[in-house]
């Protein structure tokens, strides 16, 4: 075997992307049961209402909550998505543009998410 | 005797404009493999029809096929076992030159890719460079490949770009790479970890269920796949 062995070869940009499919699958789980079963479980979406929500935001935990799955979600999502794109676009400018689209609109999304949960007024309706 | 319907799908590019069905209806024993009812196809009823095979015994690896939506090797799948009614296609991926046969180059290629031989720079034993049967059962499965390309043409991340190097490449550089005489590891491992290698499989297990030769390949991808996640090599 080789004497000079630093790091395994190969742990490249392919490869960060693959394990961290993986590791955001596997925080997400969690996440998304939690989510779940206190949306569903300990309350109902069939009485959910502003108050409701204002509430639940006025805690910095379930800010912080929420903010961790939509980090999670939508970065898990895009670097899905890139790969997608990787496998059924052959022309190298149309999958450069898909990809550039699919990056600006999710930052969008994404800061739009953000916008939401940071700048959030419990108790003030909006309007 | 009875009769199968063997359904091939033909393309002739100098007459045909895009493959087209043939039927044939084939009189079978049941000791005969699909390759019989195609041999019986070009011998009695139309020899045109093109298809690639060598040994006839399922080593030289000449005769996948997509056999009833599956890739089989047709020397090794008996008409009797899949019904009476079979279709038979070039395998998916590679470019087809006539009928039945594909160009193989594309596949080579990748092959090549891993540089599929021993890398050692220490001056050469007098004997035999010894290994043990532990060490030997670390890489035994991928030695049973016969490059038939069934694996690699069934993978549907293959089917797409054609850019993935391919389960059979990785399969043979997992050969290499775990194999205690090599020298070259690190350097396939690197190679496997572009754009092109082994985090472009999906775990689909279509290559497995297409090997004819029963290697395990999706779990030898998964194997490459942690030696460069965990080390170890
Ligand atoms: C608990 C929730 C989730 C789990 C456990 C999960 C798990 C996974 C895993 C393990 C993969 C990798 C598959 C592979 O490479 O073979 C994957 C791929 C993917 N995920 Fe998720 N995921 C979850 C939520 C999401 C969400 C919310 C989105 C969208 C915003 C998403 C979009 C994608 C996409 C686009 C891919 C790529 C599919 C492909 O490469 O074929 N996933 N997911
Ligand atoms: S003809 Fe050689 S493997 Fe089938």
């Amino acid at each position: 075997m080789q004497a000079t062995r630093a790091r395994p070869a190969g742990r490249g940009w392919e490869w960060f992307c693959w394990l961290y499919m993986r590791i955001s699958a596997v925080v997400m789980i969690g996440l998304v049961l939690g989510h779940l079963y206190f949306m569903h479980i300990v309350n109902s979406t069939d009485t959910i209402s502003h108050e409701f929500v204002s509430q639940r935001l006025a805690t910095p935990f379930w800010r912080i909550y929420d903010l961790v799955i939509l980090l999670f979600a939508m970065s898990h999502g895009v670097i899905g998505t890139r790969g997608i794109i990787e496998d059924y676009v052959r022309k190298p400018g149309l999958r450069r543009g898909l990809q550039w689209t699919l990056y600006v609109l999710s930052a969008a999304f994404t800061i739009a998410g953000i916008y939401v949960l940071v700048a959030f007024q419990p108790g003030q309706l909006s309007r | 005797m009875p009769t199968a319907k063997i359904r091939v799908k033909r393309f002739n590019p100098e007459k045909d404009r895009k493959p087209y069905w043939a039927d044939y209806e084939v009189p079978y024993e049941p000791f005969d493999r699909v390759l019989d009812a195609l041999h019986y196809i070009k011998w009695n009823v139309d020899g045109t029809l093109a298809v690639r095979r060598s040994c006839a015994h399922g080593i030289c690896g000449s005769d996948a096929l997509l056999i009833n939506g599956v890739n089989r090797l047709a020397c090794k799948i008996l008409v009797k076992d899949i019904g009476t009614t079979i279709s038979v296609e070039p395998l998916r991926g590679l470019p087809v030159i006539k009928d039945l046969v594909v160009n193989m180059e594309p596949f080579f290629d990748k092959y090549k890719q891993v540089k599929p031989w021993l890398i050692n720079d220490d001056p050469t034993p007098e004997k035999e460079r010894p290994q043990s049967p532990e060490q030997r059962e670390l890489f035994d499965d991928g030695t049973k490949c016969i490059l038939c390309a069934a694996c690699t043409t069934s993978c549907p991340v293959y089917w797409t770009t054609g850019e993935y190097i391919g389960p059979a490449a990785i399969v043979n550089a997992h050969r290499f790479i775990f194999d205690s005489r090599d020298q070259g590891g690190q350097e396939r491992l690197a190679i496997l970890a572009e754009k092109s290698g082994a985090f472009r499989c999906r775990t689909v297990f279509n290559c497995t269920d297409a090997c004819p030769q029963g290697i395990e390949v999706t779990k030898r991808v998964q194997e490459v796949k942690r030696a460069i996640t965990v080390g170890g090599i």
